[in-house]
């Protein structure tokens, strides 16, 4: 997902018995649905997990803003244009506000930027792949946003108060996002046969990152039980995986494209549809920075920020001059 | 570092004259920029909106430790909250 | 953000039937007389906002603070807004078939309308600052008194514009005042910016016989006549900005008539891309 292997910092979730007063009272709160406000007492790492992974979610919001904005100067109608760039606009703003969200936890916007800088905090290795053509416009909104939705409507019921109110916005905003996606995908399919392969190359390309985006099976990991006792996890990995492919292979059928799947097949005993894994040693790959854009998206944002500073220190020095000259008289 | 904007808590009354409402936070370097961000960010521009601004680290809030007096009581006033009224289906959204 | 119609659906077809039939009519639209005049003017309205709209879509994604990249997504929205507007009406006054789309990615750089100063490349953000606030500065006197059109589609238009251009002229007058008065560095910039651009503003203020005509129906004000009250507004604002106009008198003049710089080759091979490798696509 946006935020992908979020370590809680823990061992194991712990049983009632082992938890201090504070503890308890604090776990009995997020069990009630209590909402956790930040000035409320929290455990230390609660704070520090929530950080990490508002964080990554942020960071992954800005940096997705690359793939997109690739193609806003190349969209090839008015009209598309107009919806590509409010589309990559919301993602600006999506950032914003989880950025908004991780500051009332005490750290920084700046701070935050720093650690993506710097390589400290990580951001979805979705990103991490090329925009070849413009249909993977329709791939990026029908898959990522797809799977980004499985993941985003319910921290909507997050723990954490601010986390949950950034998310309710953005999940109003970002109706349209997937729809715009899948809308270019149908122009696609009903076009001429170099755009129907044009969509299909991009369906193969993206399926796959698209089912890593959920992060590795982690029915057995500490740190996934850790994160939905805290609810700020509130489904398992696979959970969602499984849930996005359900929803997806029809939408792909109803557009005559094919799931490069050849194991791909619905299960009358389970009701869903059995899959291959993605591969997950390209998922490691990428996520230690070799996947094949990362130095290109980091470098953009990097040089946004370097090649920033001057506007923002130039902006600053002119509000400090004015307060002093309007105290002056 | 030295030179981070500030934070803005953004707080809008839309065309329909209720009360204004926190609706997030943003950076500017100050008031005014904040006001026009603010327009950029949470109203996309839509007109007839009125929107307040204040640096975030003047907003005083209560504290937890005050949360058992200060709430309390208006728990036994459930007559503030709608779903106390049992509103038959046929009158629609209220 | 511009509100989205329902592409899922025949919504937009219908849409687009209904607002025709509810078209305002505007005897200069059907005018033959006038036709080329009005055509070559609506261009140079259409294809100015139109490359200005492409040159700030660059910046989205790459802005130096989050609360700027969505403002200049913003101010990009509204001006490819305004050239669906204007070329759509310049198609319907061509009356050869030609719509928006085709005229804003079927036609090659010299026939091209718009004025020399929005092609400049973004440069930092003290170029592009600058750029917006010399062009908001003409846009919106322009638009006011294209509100008073003898064309009543021209000024339903310039109505709906002057209400998003008022905003932008605020914004980037105040972004040059507080730039040009922050720190030394950001005042150098904004000065080197002035400095590069200040001779393409010229072209704005060209005026020529399709000026002449339009001005004769009423239809738009002859550009000349709009340069004074452009200059006192820049002139104080920059000088409130302590920034300095440029000795240099020498203007470049020529986009209006498709002599352009050799930077629009380059944005029309890319926004031209896809309408260009796969001719007759829909998409």
């Amino acid at each position: 997902m946006y935020a992908q292997n979020v370590d809680t910092g823990s061992k194991g979730v712990r049983g009632a018995d082992e938890l201090s007063p504070e503890e308890a009272a604090f776990q009995a709160r997020i069990d009630d649905n209590i909402k956790i406000e930040p000035k409320d007492w929290m455990p230390a790492a609660y704070r520090k997990t929530l950080i990490r992974q508002i964080g990554q979610h942020a960071h992954s919001e800005i940096v997705g803003q690359l793939p997109e904005g690739n193609w806003v100067t190349r969209a090839p109608t008015l009209e598309r244009k107009a919806i590509l760039l409010a589309k990559v606009q919301d993602e600006a703003g999506h950032g914003l506000y989880l950025y908004c969200a991780a500051e009332t936890l005490g750290i920084s916007r700046d701070e935050l930027m720093n650690k993506l800088h710097s390589g400290e905090m990580k951001y979805s290795s979705i990103f991490n792949y090329p925009t070849l053509t413009w249909a993977d416009m329709g791939a990026v909104g029908w898959l990522v946003d797809g799977a980004a939705i499985m993941n985003q409507v319910p921290l909507q019921r997050t723990s954490f108060g601010p986390y949950a109110r950034a998310m309710v916005r953005i999940c109003k905003e970002e109706s349209f996002h997937q729809r715009q996606g899948y809308s270019i995908m149908m122009s696609m399919v009903s076009g001429t046969p170099a755009q129907k392969e044009m969509a299909q190359d991009a369906l193969n390309r993206f399926w796959y990152p698209a089912l890593m985006m959920f992060g590795p099976s982690d029915k057995d990991s500490v740190h996934s039980d850790q994160s939905m006792a805290w609810k700020i996890k509130m489904n398992t990995n696979d959970e969602l995986r499984q849930r996005f492919v359900n929803e997806t292979v029809p939408q792909a059928h109803y557009l005559g494209l094919t799931i490069p799947d050849d194991d791909l097949v619905w299960n009358e005993e389970t009701g869903n549809y059995d899959f291959s894994q993605p591969d997950w040693d390209e998922f490691k790959a990428v996520l230690k920075g070799n996947g094949p854009c990362n130095r290109e998206r980091l470098g953009a944002r990097i040089k946004a920020w370097e090649g920033g500073e001057w506007f923002r220190d130039g902006l600053a020095a002119y509000a400090e001059k004015a307060a002093k000259r309007r105290a002056a008289a | 570092m030295a030179n981070e904007w500030p934070l803005w808590e953004i707080f809008i009354r839309g065309q329909h004259g209720l009360n204004h409402r926190h609706v997030g936070s943003l950076h500017a370097p100050d008031a005014e920029m904040a006001i026009n961000n603010a327009r950029d960010v949470y109203t996309r521009r839509k007109e007839g909106v009125s929107i307040w601004v204040a640096r975030s680290t003047e907003i005083t809030a209560s504290t937890p430790s005050d949360k058992g007096p200060m709430f309390d009581p208006a728990e036994d006033k459930i007559y503030r909250h709608p779903t106390f009224y049992n509103i038959p289906d046929e009158v629609g959204n209220m | 953000m511009p509100s989205l119609s329902d592409m899922n659906t025949d919504e937009v077809t219908k849409l687009a039937d209904i607002a025709a039939a509810e078209q305002t009519h505007d005897a200069h639209v059907t005018n033959v007389e006038t036709r080329p005049a009005f055509f070559e003017w609506l261009c140079r309205m259409g294809d100015t906002t139109l490359i200005l709209g492409q040159r700030l879509s660059e910046w989205c994604g790459h802005g130096p603070a989050l609360e700027e990249d969505i403002a200049l997504t913003n101010t990009a929205l509204d001006l490819i807004g305004h050239t669906q507007l204007w070329l759509g009406l310049a198609g319907e006054v061509e009356n050869e078939g030609r719509s928006a789309d085709q005229l804003a990615f079927l036609r090659d750089a010299f026939k091209f309308r718009n004025v020399l100063l929005v092609e400049v490349p973004n440069g930092d953000m003290g170029v592009t600052t600058m750029r917006q606030f010399l062009f908001d500065a003409f846009h919106y006197e322009l638009l006011q008194r294209l509100t008073e059109s003898s064309s009543p589609r021209v000024a339903e238009i310039a109505a709906k514009a002057l209400k998003e251009v008022s905003y932008h002229v605020e914004r980037s007058t105040d972004l040059v005042v507080r730039l040009g008065d922050g720190t030394p560095e950001s005042h150098d910039r904004m000065q080197q910016a002035l400095d590069i651009l200040w001779s393409y503003t010229g072209d704005m203020f060209v005026s020529d016989g399709v000026d002449a005509t339009m001005a004769d129906a009423g239809i738009a004000p002859s550009p000349d006549t709009l340069r004074e009250a452009w200059l006192a507004r820049v002139e104080d604002v920059l000088d409130e900005a302590t920034l300095k106009v440029p000795d240099n008198a020498f203007v470049h003049t020529g986009g209006k008539t498709g002599k352009h710089t050799e930077h629009l080759g380059y944005i029309l091979s890319d926004m031209q891309f896809l309408q260009r490798a796969y001719p007759g696509a829909s998409w």
